[in-house]
């Protein structure tokens, strides 16, 4: 591991600015960061240690939202009771996702900028775009079981792997950022993450210095919320694919009202199906209905070779998901 | 200690990897070229020490440490507390579970320098003397290991699991995570699975860790 220096400043402000110096980084949790030091691949010369500041509340919002500081832990954020009432996909998603002794270390911020990573990244005897920019993808023509399916290019087509992600883009989540100048701003999740593109190496569009400070929950929209995540061992395990839905159905005439459908380890980045939201939208809460949606919603979808599977599994995991949604509407 | 542990590690592991990659070389004839990362060691410098205070089993530890060491490390080659096990050292095994502030965390995944002034709690501060932990014991009387290497770990981690159902955080087996934690078996296999055992010795750790809960 190279050798860097550290501080835990007392302040966020004080953090951005200490982070704008050469090759920092910031670090909370750090189960993504320190993983990937030891193993090379992360190489910084100063970490700012944000993990004390005072960002880890998770205050209720006038007009029903909530605001969860970015360093709320995952295990806190998943055991808020408000949370577990009113955005159950987001509970479900984090207790889905890594160990418990992980999810008692990583935060919120930390969660959503873990890097978009395949085992070729962790290789540094294997080409890499992410890790070695220009060297090549060792996945493209290599074991790509588990890559993308959608957003990926002919530079990268690894997942994001957090199941965290993919809940707070289908409930609409915001990010609060806070710049080195002392300035604000927010934008949606679905803002944060890039396409690799021809630059894997940027995964996000954050400024140098800036720092996630709170994740934004909008008022929880009316009908049923699921995760379900297909995985090759029953816990502990990245997903195959995984699908966050939430499903409100009209009782009176069996019809869709709303839905909203997300989906994890198919994308560089949480993936919303918007196809599918749009033809669900007013028609019967029925298997063939949300089979068809599934169906559209892969029209894009590019297998790999190895990852082929994925898109039948997609379908039957965003179809499986709707029809318990929509069964217990 | 850990400069020389680090060194030996890391040239057996690189001379090992070498070697597989040369005898394997004729199976691989499209094997790409291989690509390290870029380091300007000359403008580093080889060390940065910290002053570290670990509060460990109720005793505090002023030490003076390199910012690249791990909890782990500082526990075992610092501080001498070797019941904290390195497995994976990734953050997958679960042998190095240790309790911080109360929460059960893998030590491989924590710098030591950012758990200064933290209350750790190993496998070394369960017991009373001779009075072993009630965890500690169920292990014993339900022959919940073979080999032992990950007992530490799961002992900590089963503390752990034990009060986080009591303050009601839920888990991936719980059907509506609004509802208390359930207590069945899938419940507490789930909840356990970040601590892996090469043994398979799990129908004993879970009959250990049930008859605890039970009691409780």
């Amino acid at each position: 591991m190279r050798a860097f220096t550290y501080e835990r400043p007392q302040d966020a402000l004080a953090a951005s600015v200490a982070a704008l110096q050469p090759d920092a980084r910031f670090i909370a949790g750090g189960t993504n960061l320190i993983d990937l030091m030891q193993a090379g691949i992360e190489q910084p010369a100063h970490l700012v240690d944000i993990s004390r500041l005072a960002l880890t509340e998770i205050d209720d919002v006038s007009g029903g939202g909530l605001r969860i500081g970015a360093l709320a832990t995952n295990t806190d954020v998943a055991a808020d009771r408000r949370v577990r009432t009113r955005y159950p996909l987001l509970s479900l998603a984090l207790v889905n996702g890594a160990s418990a002794q992980l999810r008692n270390q990583a935060t919120i911020g930390g969660n959503l900028l873990q890097r978009t990573r395949c085992p070729y990244f962790y290789d540094t005897s294997k080409p890499c775009n992410k890790r070695a920019p220009g060297s090549g993808c060792g996945a493209l023509n290599g074991h790509n079981r588990m890559h993308a399916i959608f957003g990926a290019s002919d530079s990268c087509i690894a997942v994001h792997p957090s199941d965290m992600a993919v809940a707070l883009a289908a409930l609409d989540a915001e990010i609060e950022v806070q710049d080195a100048a002392g300035g604000t701003r927010k934008l949606p999740l679905s803002e944060l993450h890039r396409l690799p593109g021809d630059t894997p190496n940027l995964e996000t569009t954050l400024a140098p210095g800036e720092l996630i400070v709170a994740v934004d929950l909008p008022p929880a929209v009316a009908g049923n919320q699921r995760y379900l995540k297909v995985r090759d061992r029953a816990s502990f395990a990245f997903a195959l694919v995984s699908a966050a839905v939430i499903v409100d159905v009209d009782p009176a005439q069996g019809v869709i009202r709303r839905v909203r459908i997300a989906m994890g380890g198919v994308a560089p980045k949480p993936w919303r199906l918007s196809v599918a939201e749009a033809f669900l939208t007013g028609k019967p809460a029925q298997a063939e209905s949300f089979i068809a949606a599934a169906r559209a919603a892969m029209a894009e979808a590019q297998g790999r070779g190895h990852n082929d599977f994925k898109i039948e599994l997609a379908i039957r995991t965003v179809t499986a998901a709707l029809a318990d949604a929509a069964r217990s509407a | 200690m850990t400069g020389f542990r680090r060194l030996t590690r890391r040239s057996v592991l690189g001379s090992g990897g070498l070697m597989v990659g040369l005898l394997h070389h004729s199976a691989h004839a499209r094997s790409a070229p291989v690509t390290l990362p870029q380091v300007s060691l000359a403008t580093q410098p080889a060390t940065n020490k910290v002053p570290v205070r670990l509060n460990v089993n109720g005793r505090s530890h002023d030490l003076d440490l390199d910012t690249r060491t791990t909890l782990l490390d500082a526990l075992r080659e610092h501080l001498g507390l070797t019941g904290t096990k390195k497995g994976c050292d990734h953050g997958q095994c679960g042998a190095c579970t240790v309790l911080i502030n109360g929460n059960r965390r893998n030590a491989c995944l924590s710098l030591a320098v950012a758990r200064d002034g933290e209350q750790i709690t190993t496998i070394e501060g369960l017991a009373e003397g001779d009075k072993l932990h009630p965890v500690q014991a169920a292990f014993v009387q339900h022959d919940a290991f073979q080999c032992g290497y990950c007992t530490p770990g799961q002992i900590c981690s089963a503390i752990g699991m034990l009060s986080e159902i009591e303050r009601g955080v839920p888990s991936a087996a719980s059907a509506d995570p609004a509802g208390a934690p359930a207590r069945d078996d899938a419940e507490l296999r789930e909840r356990m699975s970040g601590n892996i055992c090469r043994c398979a010795a799990y129908p004993n750790i879970l009959a250990a860790i049930r008859s605890v809960e039970s009691a409780t």
